[in-house]
Order: structure tokens, then sequence, then C-alpha cells
């Protein structure tokens, strides 16, 4: 399947990163977190209001805005 | 170095990720004896303690660092961190030994950061923390294994029940005894081959550069590399040649196709993967943990706002319930305090002094405490548990649509304690316009400061029961928030353009906050604004009171006794004497029950008298000098006195007020609870006998409060965070002249809906 961005999947799916498209200034912290090509992640929820949405990575769970979640596109498992 | 550890304290520094229990850990370490200050020239809270078991002729201390997620900072807690490791900061010492703490429930993403400070070389032990729940969740970690795979003693505990805790104290303290040691160099991350070359490089130049910070230099070269912002932090710190020398690499590594940012990043997670693999056994744990259970309710769709609203109502329902009760025994003993001094002394100006201006004055403020420990704690309780990052999670919307960060959400919420606090945590904010944006409006919301002067106004102003009343309170801090929120949007799309940074908040598992903790952050939260107390809000009284006391016009006090004498005797015409006339006034005043007529007159003219005195007063003439500027609020020259001396802390209104009205001794407790001063400024009358303190009134002065910047120790602050009068100054200014057409507002709204 071709990659989505991570912002588009729903509550429950799981996948692996496949490209981060964010600009590089940015990435670095997304990386540091532990957010990389070929991570897996599982979407835990979407706040109440939509946005951010809360995935779980490495073991933890770590929330992103959609701003940045439309740039990381994941391979869905 | 040997030789100079046996004459300064062998220095410890612990560091770790936010949330592995590293304050937990630290207070374990040190007990009650920790000093709490600042790093110089920035509010970064500087704790560090001696370490329990050490011995008097080996002392250790323990530093506690700012958490951090890695080397390569984004705020300035985590520079600090960074800048302490790399021994950048010329008023701490290069650590002798650095301890690590893993948050063994997350070990990946912890062991990323535990892997690049070893890297840097110190002696260095990890401790292994919150083994309890990464066993509840079923993972059985090998500290052995661990310990081999990272080449440093490992220490399995939990800092919150103690367990580990005492072999770890003891392990420092005997590596402090036994000396400097060898450190075998480390890497952990797997490199591509030119990125590593490259690295090499780098770090041959820097041992040359930097010759005392050698061992270092594996690791800054590493950094230099893949952080973008490493070379611009520190434009003078590193010279041209070297500076150029990074940028020719990054290039080369570009054209061979290495991802310079990323390189040494995958690496190193691709080595933290492993190790974790090779040292936990999983041992089944359940399928949804209980931490996953409450958030699925805490930031459900629904249930998550509902709850967010309820603690929120809940913490000022009890802040105006609960805190009634001791409330209630503090106002006795400052009333029977002020009785007992104004009883062991002769009447006169001392004693006026003691009774009216010490006592009564801080009393008013003491008073409070008990509010303002139940809010602290309500927020120490909220930061510990793990809910503060949820509220960051379900606001961010909100805060996003104003420009700024679910980040930005935790230092307002704790400007609801102080902004003091609150302006310190936006430290952690990312970028500068949006640190400053939240600095400028984290004083909207309402601090603990303010909780005294609603609270009074309230009592004396606004009718109904408690529901009422709390809700009014209610509204007010909403009010805060409101403008907090519309300036900062103001703001953000006007002086402080910018894009937000992305926000990437953990939200760490719950964890049942330990008492002794949450206390221990209550106690020294509220103290700071007990020492505020008994400082600068006592200089301030004792001026009030020379400035409500002089000069001293013996004309308006003889008027008015010849004047009360004549009452006297009309009514009891036997009475001729000035004996007589005392002891009349003495025996009514004894009698039982409901005081009569006569009485009820007498104790009108002794009032009339204080105001006359008042107005007379250095301070009655600075009130009706501001008076002009104060009356389209509808404000008399006395609130005029109130609200210029809170200009140096807003608790001091209701010190000052009492001044003004003269509530002293006798009058501060009485049976019903409410403040002897609310009491006093419900009698308070216009020439034309309308009250003085209508729900208008009140509301008006409220939200004068709301908006008012009037905290000399705020101005300080932000002083000394943005490091110019500039911010602080146009804060200053933007807030009082909010303050005051919003105030002129309420005013002329609520007399068009009818009030008066
Ligand atoms: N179950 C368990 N809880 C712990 C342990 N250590 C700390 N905690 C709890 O974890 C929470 C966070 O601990 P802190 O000590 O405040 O964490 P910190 O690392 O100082 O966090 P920051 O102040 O954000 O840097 C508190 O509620 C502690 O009681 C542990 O070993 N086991």
């Amino acid at each position: 399947m071709d990659p989505r961005p991570l912002s588009s999947l729903t509550p429950g799916s799981k996948g692996v990163v496949a490209s981060i498209q964010v600009p590089p200034a940015h990435r670095a912290r997304m990386l540091e977190m532990g957010l990389l090509v070929g991570t897996p992640l599982e979407v835990i929820r979407f706040a109440p209001l939509g946005d951010p949405v809360e995935i779980r990575i490495r073991g933890y769970n770590l929330s992103l805005r959609r701003h940045e979640a439309d740039l990381v596109l994941v391979r869905e498992a | 170095m040997s030789t100079a550890t046996s004459q300064r304290s062998f220095l410890a520094v612990l560091t770790g990720n936010p949330n592995c229990g590293k304050t937990t850990l630290f207070n374990a370490l040190t007990g009650l004896r920790a000093r709490v200050g600042n790093y110089a020239g920035v509010t970064v809270e500087r704790k560090e303690g001696a370490l329990l078991v050490s011995s008097r002729d080996q002392p250790v201390t323990i530093l506690d660092l700012p958490g951090t997620y890695s080397l390569s900072p984004q705020s300035l807690d985590e520079q600090i961190a960074r800048d302490i490791l790399f021994q950048r900061l010329p008023e701490v010492a290069a650590p002798d030994l650095v301890l690590v703490v893993i948050d063994g429930s997350n070990l990946q993403r912890n062991l990323y950061y535990a892997t690049q400070v070893i890297e840097l070389g110190y002696p260095t032990f990890v401790a292994l923390n919150m083994v309890d729940v990464a066993r509840a969740n079923g993972h059985e970690i090998d500290d052995r294994s661990l310990s081999a795979a990272l080449g440093v003693p490992v220490f399995p505990m939990s800092a919150s029940t103690g367990e580990g805790v005492k072999a770890f104290a003891d392990a420092v303290k005997a590596h402090a005894a036994r000396g400097t040691q060898r450190v075998i160099p480390r890497e952990f991350s797997e490199l591509p081959e030119d990125f590593g070359r490259e690295a090499r490089e780098i770090q041959g130049e820097l041992s040359k550069l930097f010759p005392h910070r050698e061992r270092l230099a594996a690791a800054e070269a590493l950094l230099l590399l893949s952080d973008d912002q490493a070379l611009q932090a520190h434009p003078d710190h590193y010279p041209a040649a070297l500076q150029e020398k990074v940028r020719n690499a990054r290039t080369r590594l570009e054209k061979s196709g290495t991802d310079w940012r990323s390189a040494s990043i995958e690496g190193r997670y691709a080595r933290a993967a492993a190790i974790e693999m090779a040292v936990i056994t999983e041992t089944g744990g359940p399928e949804e943990t209980v931490s996953d259970r409450i958030d699925r309710v805490v930031t459900h769709q629904v249930w998550g706002p509902l709850i967010f609203v309820g603690i929120l109502l809940a913490l000022f329902v009890s802040i105006f319930w609960v805190a009634e009760i001791p409330k209630g025994w503090i106002e006795w003993l400052v009333g029977a305090l002020a009785g007992w001094v104004s009883g062991a002394m002769p009447p006169g100006d001392l004693n006026d002094l003691l009774t009216n201006g010490v006592v009564a004055g801080v009393g008013s403020v003491v008073v409070f405490l008990p509010q303002i420990c139940l809010l602290f704690l309500f927020i120490s309780a909220l930061e510990d548990s793990g809910y503060m990052a949820r509220a960051a999670f379900l606001m961010d919307r909100v805060m996003s649509r104003v420009g700024l960060h679910g980040k930005s959400f935790i230092p307002m919420l704790s400007s609801f304690a102080c902004a003091i606090p609150g302006i310190m945590a936006t430290r952690t904010i990312e970028t500068v316009q949006d640190r400053l944006v939240t600095i400028l409006v984290a004083p909207l919301m309402s601090c603990s400061a303010r909780l005294p002067v609603y609270t009074v106004l309230i009592a004396a102003c606004i009718g109904g029961g408690a529901f009422v009343k709390g809700l009014t309170l209610t509204g007010m801090y909403l009010l805060g928030i409101v403008g907090a929120l519309g300036m900062a949007w103001l703001f953000k799309k006007t002086l402080l353009k910018g894009e937000p940074p992305p926000l990437l908040l953990e939200l760490p598992p719950y964890k049942r906050p330990l008492p002794s903790v949450i206390l221990r952050h209550m106690w020294d939260r509220s103290s700071l604004f007990l020492r505020r107390a008994g400082t600068v809000i006592l200089g301030i009284n004792i001026l009030l009171w020379f400035l409500a006391t002089f000069p001293r016009d013996e004309g308006i006090g003889n008027r008015f006794e010849v004047e009360r004498n004549q009452r006297i005797q009309a009514e009891h015409p036997g009475d001729t004497t000035p004996e007589a006339w005392a002891a009349r006034r003495a025996a009514l005043e004894g009698a039982e029950g409901e005081p009569g007529v006569l009485l009820e007159a007498l104790r009108q003219l002794d009032r009339e008298q204080a105001g006359e005195e008042l107005r007379n007063s250095y301070a009655g003439r600075l009130g009706r000098l501001v008076e002009p500027v104060f009356r389209p609020l509808g404000f008399d020259w006395k609130m005029g006195i109130g609200i210029v001396a809170s200009f140096a802390a807003r608790e001091v209104f209701v010190s000052t007020m009492s001044v003004v009205y003269n509530v002293g001794a006798g009058d501060a407790g009485d049976e019903e609870g409410t403040s002897g001063l609310a009491e006093r400024m419900k009698t308070e009358r216009r020439a034309d006998g309308t009250a003085v303190y209508t729900p208008v009134t009140g509301l008006t002065l409220m939200v004068f409060y709301v908006f008012a910047m009037q905290c000399v120790s705020t101005v300080a602050v932000v002083r000394r965070e943005t490091n110019s009068w500039r911010w602080p100054l146009f804060q200053f200014a933007y807030m009082t002249a909010l303050a005051w057409v919003l105030a002129f507002a309420t005013r002329w709204i609520g007399i068009a809906l009818g009030g008066g």
C-alpha cells in the first residue's frame, strides 16, 4: 500500500514511518524523540477538538499536531 | 584533580529525561536539606543538596539538572543542562560523577539520552528507575546485562518507594571516597563510515583547541556535525576555521548521500533498540495498562473536556469552602494577637502601629495562606500525576488558535498560583516569540495574590450564597483566561509574528504522586508567598501606617470629642465631667445585647473622625491626588490609596484597606467567619447615604485587578527573563491601560443594567 499521511489514519491503526517531510530545522527534535524512518507506530487517538494526535512509538506516548502529522508518511501494516 | 577533591566538595550531577523521576530521586538522596536557587542571569531553578549518607570529611554535593531529552537543546532548560555537562557554565565546577536517571518503563528513548551522556566520558552511574512500573507492564529488565552493554554500573530502583535508593547512595559515597578512576571511552552510535571519519577529524581539532575538555571532544564533534544549532548558538565559541571545517564536512557528506542531520540519531536509536531487546524479558503484561485505561476516559471526546472543567471548578469551589475553616482559625489568632498586643502596652502611637499597622496588616494577608496552600496543592498534584500533560493535550487546539503551543498552557496554568513560577516555566518553550508572548500574557491569569482581593470584594459587595460567590470568583478567573488568550492572539498577529515550531508533547504514564513530594512542593511555593507577606508587605504596611496617621491634626480629634460628649450629656444630663463621660462610654460598650441608639451614634462619630483624619493624612492626600484618574471608574480616594499601594503587590490592597478602615484589634475575627474588613466595607456609606461597595463597584474593582499589572516581583522577573527593560515596561503599560478601559466598560454596562 502507498504511504499515507499520519493525520489521515484512524485510531487503532498501525504502521511504519515511510518518510518525514518536515523541514530540516523542525525535524531534529522529532528524530531525537525517536520518530524516524522505519519506526513502527500506532495511532492512539485524536484530541477532542480534533488536534493534536496521540501516537505510540518505542514504548511511549507522544502527541503531535496535524500540521506535522500531515508531513509524516506512514505505510500501514 | 585527585588532590583538589579533598578540598572542595565532590560534585555529582543528576540528569535525565523529563518525568523519569529525577526530582523524586533527588529528594530521596538529599532529604530536606536541598537548597533552591537560580543560575546567574536566568531563572532556571538550581537545586542542590548534600548527599544524606555522605560524611563530613568527604562531602558529596548533588546537583539536579533540568530534565532534558537530548544534548542538542531546544529550550533554555535544556541548554543549562547541556552547558553544565560541557563545562561551559563558569559557576559550576566540572562534574566528578554523572548520575543518569533512566525510566525503566520507557527504556529506548531514555537510553538515547543516557548513551549520549555516557559518551561524554565522565565517570557515570545509571539509576534504572521505575522498575516497579516496568514490572507491572510485564517487562523484567536484566540490570547486569544492561550494565555490560553500557559499560557503567547500573542500579535498579523505585525512587518513589525508596527501593534500591540506599544501595545507590552508598555506591555514590564509595565512589567519592575512592577518588578518580580512568574511564574507558565509549561510543554507542552506529555511524555510517564517512560520517564517522568526519567526526573523528573534528574531534582531533577540538582536542587541540580545548585541551582541558579533551575527553568531551568525541561527543562534541558528533553534536557539531549533526546539530544545526550547535554552531549557530555559539558563534564566538568556535574559531572560524573550525566552523569552516564543520560546514565543509557537511557538504562532503551531503554529496555522498549521507544525511548528516539524522545519521547519528538513527545510529544511536538502532543501538538503543538493540540494547533494549537484549536486556528486557517479556513476562506478559496486561493487554492495556491502567494508565491507558485512565486515558481513555480523561482524554475522551466528551468526558475529557468535562473532567477538565470539573477539575477547575472543584479547585475554585474548594478554595472557597474548604479553606474557610482554617481561615477562621487564623483570623481568630490574628484578632487575639492584636488584642493581646494592644492590651499589653500603654495606648499611643507605638501601640497603634503594632496593632493596626503590623498585626492587622500582615494578618489580613496571612489569613489567605490556607487558600494559597490549597491552590499549590492542586497544581503540584496535577503536575506530578501526569495530568498537566493531558491538559496541554486537550487545550492545544485552543492554544494553537491564538498561535501558541499546548506547552504554553502549563506556564499559564501555573500562573494561577503565581506569575513568577509561570514565567519561569516558559523556559520549556522553544521559540523566542512564543516564549515572549506567553510571558506577556501570563500575568493576566488570576494569581493567588488576587485571591485575597477577590475574596474580600466578593464578601463585601456580592450578595447571595456560596454558589453565587463561587460563580463570581470563577467568572473572574475565566475573564483572566479569555483576556490572556485574546492578547496572545493579538500579539502573535502583530508584534511577535512567527511560525510555531512543531508540538512534540510526551504523555507520560499516570503516576500516583507521592504525598511527601507534593507537600514539599506546596510548602516551597507557599513559603515564598509567606516570605513576601513577611517582608515586602510588612514594609509597605509600616509605611502606610505612617502615611495614614500623619500629619496629625489635634483639632479634628478635639472637635469630635466635644460632639460625642454633648451627645452623652444630652441623654444623661447628670454626666458633666470628662471622667463621667468616659465611664458612661465604657459602661455602654460593656453592656450585653444589641447596642443602643446612643452607642450607635457614638460609634458613627468615631468612624467619621477616623475618616476625617485619614482624609487629612498624607495617604488621604495621595488618594485624592490620584482620585481624578479613578473617578470615571467610580472609585473614591480610599480605594485609590488601596490601588496605588497594590502596584507593589496586589494582596497589599487588603492590608491597605484594613489600615484605611481601621480594622484593628477586636474587629478582626467575628462569628460568621467573614473577615472584619468585608463587614466594615459593607457599612461604608457615601455622603448621600448609599452604600459604597455595591455589586457594580465590586465588579469594576475586580475587573481592574484581573487586568492590571500590579506586582513589582513580576516586573523584576520579566526583566531578568527577557534581559531588557523594554518588555516589562511594555507589559506594565498595556496591562494597566487594558485594566482601566475594561473597568470603565464594566461600570457603565453595570449601570446600564440597573446596578448602582
Ligand atoms: N511508580 C513509580 N513512580 C515514580 C518513581 N519515581 C518517580 N515516580 C513518580 O513519577 C512522577 C514524576 O516524578 P518526578 O520526580 O517529578 O519526575 P522528574 O523527572 O523530576 O520530572 P520533571 O520535573 O518533569 O523533570 C511523580 O509522581 C513520582 O512520584 C518510581 O520509581 N516508581
